[in-house]
């Protein structure tokens, strides 16, 4: 599992690929919250293109960092989940209050545009 | 109803057993040749036993878990298996987003994936002596 960072204007983008289960949350929930201190992040988008599985620990990971920018005003989206991963989201409610765009490129304008 | 082929395995609460036990799992329902969807279903249900056994169980203490497989002609029963701390109240445990460990950002979603994942699913636990997770899965794609 690998966590890759690059950011675009105050997003800043999540790249996991690999396998999100609960041995691999821990990291990945150390690494982000790393980067969303850095004070040019306002929102943060979650790339899962490259996510091969994951199971409801992703949903905690998820649901905390939204829990967290929240407090600060900014927005979190979800990026391109699996089928298998889509249905987790589903299951869970998140969908409800976190949205899930086809494509990268979709999801900073439409985050961006809702945080205005 | 009598079983084709079976499988025991056991291994240390570890978290990065998690990975390693759901593979096996899908590498043994494989000779059924079930869909990937199937496999993923599998895949996910066990992640999710095991790693109620390793956070709730044994709360990240050393213990063994044990997976138990049987193939059917078009289905598996798969029993993961913990003697740690068990849980007091089941169908509380088993209500979707009930956790009882929030601080670790638990989503409290472990058993109702496994519902959704499985056909069907037991629970028989006791307190400080463990619990037993028995899930049931019938491959539509095996059974035409």
């Amino acid at each position: 599992m690998q966590v890759k960072f690059s950011s675009k204007g105050t997003t800043l983008i999540v790249s996991i690929s690999g396998e999100l289960d609960h041995h691999a949350s821990d990291h990945i929930r150390q690494k982000v919250d790393g980067e969303m201190v850095k004070a040019t992040t306002k929102n943060v988008v979650f790339d899962f293109s490259k996510v091969s599985f994951m199971d409801s620990s992703g949903i905690g990971v998820i649901i905390g960092r939204f829990k967290n920018i929240q407090k600060l005003n900014g927005k979190i989206a979800v990026v391109n989940p699996g089928v298998q991963i889509k249905k987790i989201f589903e299951m869970s409610g998140m969908l409800k209050i976190i949205p899930v765009y086809d494509d990268l490129d979709t999801a900073i304008k439409m985050i961006n545009s809702i945080a205005q | 109803m009598q079983f084709i082929n079976e499988m025991k395995m056991e291994f240390l609460s570890k978290s990065t057993n998690e990975s390693f036990a759901r593979v096996v799992a899908a590498a043994f329902v494989s000779q059924l040749d079930p869909t990937l969807e199937e496999l993923a279903d599998i895949k996910t249900a066990v992640s999710e036993a095991v790693t109620n056994a390793i956070i709730h169980g044994y709360e990240n203490r050393n213990g063994y878990v044990r997976m138990h497989c049987r193939l059917f002609a078009d289905s598996v029963e798969i029993i993961i298996s913990d003697e740690g701390k068990g849980i007091e109240d089941i169908n509380l445990a088993r209500q979707p987003l009930y956790t009882s460990k929030p601080e670790m950002e638990r989503s409290g979603m472990g058993f109702t994936v496994m519902e959704s994942f499985m056909d069907s699913l037991e629970v028989e636990s006791e307190p400080d002596k463990g619990t037993v997770v028995r899930m049931y899965k019938t491959f539509k794609s095996c059974s035409k």
